[in-house]
């Protein structure tokens, strides 16, 4: 995938928008009370160019908390909650898609 | 926007002329590199001193002529990322033997110190107050350099080999 | 094993305390991510999916075995136990916290580790082969060299900002095992018809969006000259290229654009007025740079001959292993031990934090506690005695990384890709790890012979795709994941780029078009000693293309 930034914005559907946690990197999704949570459940979903665009410089301007914000698509399930919209958000949210060692006790 | 000489936050002396106005009598001037270069001789038989800002884009080999008969250059960092201008004052220093002002202005950080010190800058606009005030401190961040600064300093490598010339612990080798 | 003296060490220890101070700045605001990722990246610290990745420094491959162990502290403290080695020689932990790493830094910095120009638009780490000061065919140890050049262009004042990052190669025996060709720079070790040992210095390789094969643009090089000239040429490269696109920043874009001769020209301008100044390398400074390097106090032994192959008859698979896993050595009675990170199903080039503390005990042991990494993501101890060699098989089968598959089919080079970078546009961990389940088969793998996969998530190449025997860009096409497959790639002294097969394969197909295209190659070869890439260079892509993209 184009690195989101680079994308023109062109919304064609539910998107969100997520950042990297400053302090550790952690994803996190931008809410509807000008917040970050780590729960995708808890994103601000819009469907407008203009309220991405205004979510989208609200989050930039959050520089203390949050790095790297833009875009994400999303899917919305039958019950209304926001799931990742391609594959790089799957893997954002749910983590590597391969088994990592077990270093419990190591 | 702080201007620091030598160490030292200061006053800027020069006055800038960026486009054709006549320049004052009597006034300390820079001007840009492109308007000296059309009038050189003319604008050196001034009776005050004169700075040129030069692009970082141009070769330095042109003000050859006149590095002895100039008060200052200013070199240009459009961005901090954009390192042009380190090569250019080493030029200047070392290759040319500029032993005016040379400084640095554009996108100067606290970060960029150490580098431009070393280059060769002795005067620095400093986008940032509280950089400006924190200079002293950032310089001696850095203790030691692998490589022969313009000051004349030996690299690290001639250091190990004579011993006897290893700085003091704490001296600064700039 | 190069040993740090107190200058090495505290320009170290005061890198720390800069970053400690510029991530406090961070986390307070007073620098905006824009002022302060350019500081990160000069540290080694990226942002990538899910968490920031420390990338740490192995300047040029080589570990004591204190150091290893500190790898594994570190990723046991502040990590998730396990690290990656990269193409370039440096490792990766990808779970790092922003606010520990003035803490890890610190404590890497007490082995004499750092994360200093690992990332960003400056001098990389310089690689160099993972046999070097071992290597029966080296004319001498190249890593003399990458360490001079190494701390010329640390904290270079003049060379910090570049247009692009800057990757340097050294290579010193006539079989290239660094890929100094597809370099920023690439420098061999030579003699000149007089006998005379200099370089000759290659610029403008890379691999990426516009691959290159570098150009020689010196043939001959005296060793005192090598710090002027490579100033020389990265003041060219600092001056003149471009700045206005990042993809078209590398040097090699310059070198194309310029044509190599205006371009060397351009470098002889610079580099006449300062050959003779303070770079011009005395004696005196080489000999002390080389006095640094520690060599094993080898012991008097001659080469192991009936003994070893009595065990090697006595057991198949440490037969198998011997076969595959080590190498001559240039002192007698000694060998040269890879080690594969390259298990059945594993992540290529993944170690845990045990396992590098047990094989940093094994290093110490038998291999007078030195551990090297390659740029193919396996490990090696350099200076194993033949007579050990039983009793270390034992043990690496026992830590996990005496799989007898180096150079073969599964011993695949694969980037982190977009399991774990931002960069990337697909998985390549998951198509490596099941390639190595498709071709488990040792037998068979030992018969297809020495056969390069390399695997790269998106167009920057981490995983050297384009010099792979068979190569694998994993490319986006409508949300779903691609590969680009191409066939006859060269990393060595035969530099070459791998040619497209034929349109790019979904991730469900993928490892079915590898299996046809190596099915191919066992009908197509000549006979069982012509490797895959001779067959592709014989015959070309297009027999192999019928048979990958025939319908099954």
């Amino acid at each position: 995938m184009t690195s989101p930034q680079e994308r023109k914005r062109k919304v064609t559907g539910p998107v969100i928008v997520t950042a990297n946690r400053l302090r550790d990197g952690a994803v996190i999704y931008r809410t509807l009370t000008g917040d970050w949570s780590a729960r995708l459940e808890h994103a601000a979903v819009v469907t407008t160019a203009a309220a991405a665009a205004e979510l989208l410089a609200a989050a930039a301007a959050d520089d203390i908390a949050a790095v790297g914000p833009y875009v994400a698509p999303v899917r919305i399930s039958p019950d209304g909650r926001p799931e990742p919209g391609n594959l790089r958000e799957s893997i954002r949210q749910a983590g590597p898609t391969i088994a990592l060692p077990i270093t419990s006790g190591i | 926007m702080p201007l620091i000489r030598n160490g030292q936050i200061t006053q800027d002396r020069f006055v800038r002329i960026l486009d054709d106005a006549p320049l004052p009598d009597g006034v300390p001037v820079i001007v840009p590199g492109a308007r000296f270069l059309a009038d050189a001789d003319e604008i050196l038989r001034r009776d005050a001193a004169v700075g040129v800002l030069w692009p970082n884009d141009r070769r330095v080999a042109e003000l050859e002529p006149y590095l002895d008969r100039l008060a200052v250059i200013i070199l240009v960092f459009p961005t901090f990322k954009d390192g042009r201008g380190y090569s250019q004052a080493r030029l200047l220093r070392e290759r040319y033997g500029f032993g005016g002002e040379l400084r640095a202005t554009g996108q100067i950080l606290r970060d960029q110190f150490v580098f431009l010190v070393r280059a060769g800058f002795d005067a620095l606009e400093v986008v940032k107050a509280a950089d400006a005030d924190a200079f002293a401190a950032t310089l001696a961040r850095y203790s030691v350099f692998y490589q022969a600064t313009n000051k004349g300093s030996p690299s690290a490598a001639r250091h190990r080999v004579s011993r006897r010339s290893l700085p003091a612990s704490g001296e600064a080798v700039h | 094993m190069y040993l740090y003296d107190q200058f090495d060490r505290t320009l170290i220890s005061e890198r720390v305390a800069e970053f400690r101070d510029q991530v406090a700045r961070r986390l307070s605001g007073a620098l905006t991510e824009e002022e302060f990722k350019p500081l990160r990246l000069m540290n080694g610290v990226y942002l990538q999916l899910h968490a920031y990745m420390l990338r740490i420094a192995i300047p040029y491959g080589t570990l004591s075995s204190n150091q290893l162990r500190m790898l594994a502290a570190v990723g046991r403290r502040y990590d998730r136990g396990y690290g990656h080695f990269t193409t370039r020689q440096n490792i990766q932990f990808n779970w790092i916290k922003l606010a520990d790493l003035p803490d890890a830094m610190a404590d890497l910095a007490s082995a004499g580790l750092h994360g200093m120009q690992t990332s960003g638009n400056c001098v990389r780490n310089i690689t160099t082969d993972q046999w070097a000061g071992v290597a029966p065919d080296e004319i001498e140890d190249p890593r003399i060299w990458a360490e001079l050049i190494r701390q010329h262009t640390t904290m270079h004042p003049e060379f910090s900002f570049l247009p692009r990052k800057f990757k340097i190669a050294v290579t010193a025996a006539a079989h290239d095992r660094a890929a100094v060709k597809v370099h920023d720079l690439g420098l061999r070790l030579r003699r000149n018809g007089a006998g005379e040992v200099g370089f000759e210095v290659m610029v403008g390789g890379g691999l990426g969006r516009t691959p290159f094969i570098g150009k020689t643009v010196k043939p001959f090089l005296r060793k005192r000259d090598i710090l002027s000239y490579v100033e020389a040429v990265l003041r060219v490269y600092n001056a003149f290229a471009r700045r206005d696109n990042i993809y078209k920043a590398r040097i090699k874009i310059l070198v194309h654009e310029l044509g190599a001769d205006a371009f060397a020209r351009e470098v002889e301008a610079e580099w006449r007025p300062i050959q003779d100044g303070p770079l011009a390398l005395d004696p005196a400074v080489i000999a002390d740079i080389a006095a640094r390097f520690r060599y094993p106090d080898y012991a008097r032994l001659d080469d192991e001959g009936p003994e070893l192959a009595s065990h090697r008859k006595a057991d198949r698979r440490f037969d198998a292993w011997l076969g595959n896993a080590v190498a001559n050595h240039k002192v007698p009675g000694y060998a040269i031990v890879t080690l594969s990170l390259k298990p059945e199903g594993g992540p290529p080039g993944d170690a845990t934090s045990a396992q590098m503390d047990q094989i940093a005990d094994l290093a110490d042991r038998y291999s007078f506690g030195e551990i090297r990494v390659g740029h193919e993501q396996n490990l090696v101890l350099p200076h194993v005695a033949q007579r050990d060699l039983m009793a270390l098989w034992r043990a690496l089968d026992a830590v996990g990384v005496a799989t007898p598959n180096v150079g073969l089919v599964s011993d695949i080079i694969a980037c982190p890709g977009l399991d774990y970078c931002s960069l990337a546009n697909a998985r390549a961990i998951p198509v490596a790890q099941e390639l190595t389940r498709r071709f488990r088969d040792l037998d068979l793998a030992r018969d297809l012979g020495r056969l390069h996969i390399n695997i790269s998530g998106c167009i920057n190449a981490c995983g050297h795709h384009h010099v792979g025997h068979i190569g694998l860009l994993g490319v986006e096409k409508n949300g779903e994941e691609y590969y680009q497959v191409t066939l006859g790639g060269r990393a060595d002294e035969q530099a070459e780029l791998g040619a497209l097969l034929g349109p790019a394969v979904p991730y469900a197909q993928v490892a079915d078009v590898v299996e046809e295209v190596v099915a191919a190659y066992l009908e197509l070869r000549e006979c069982a000693g012509e490797t895959f890439v001779d067959t592709v260079k014989r015959l070309g892509v297009e027999p192999f293309k019928e048979r990958a993209y025939a319908p099954h």
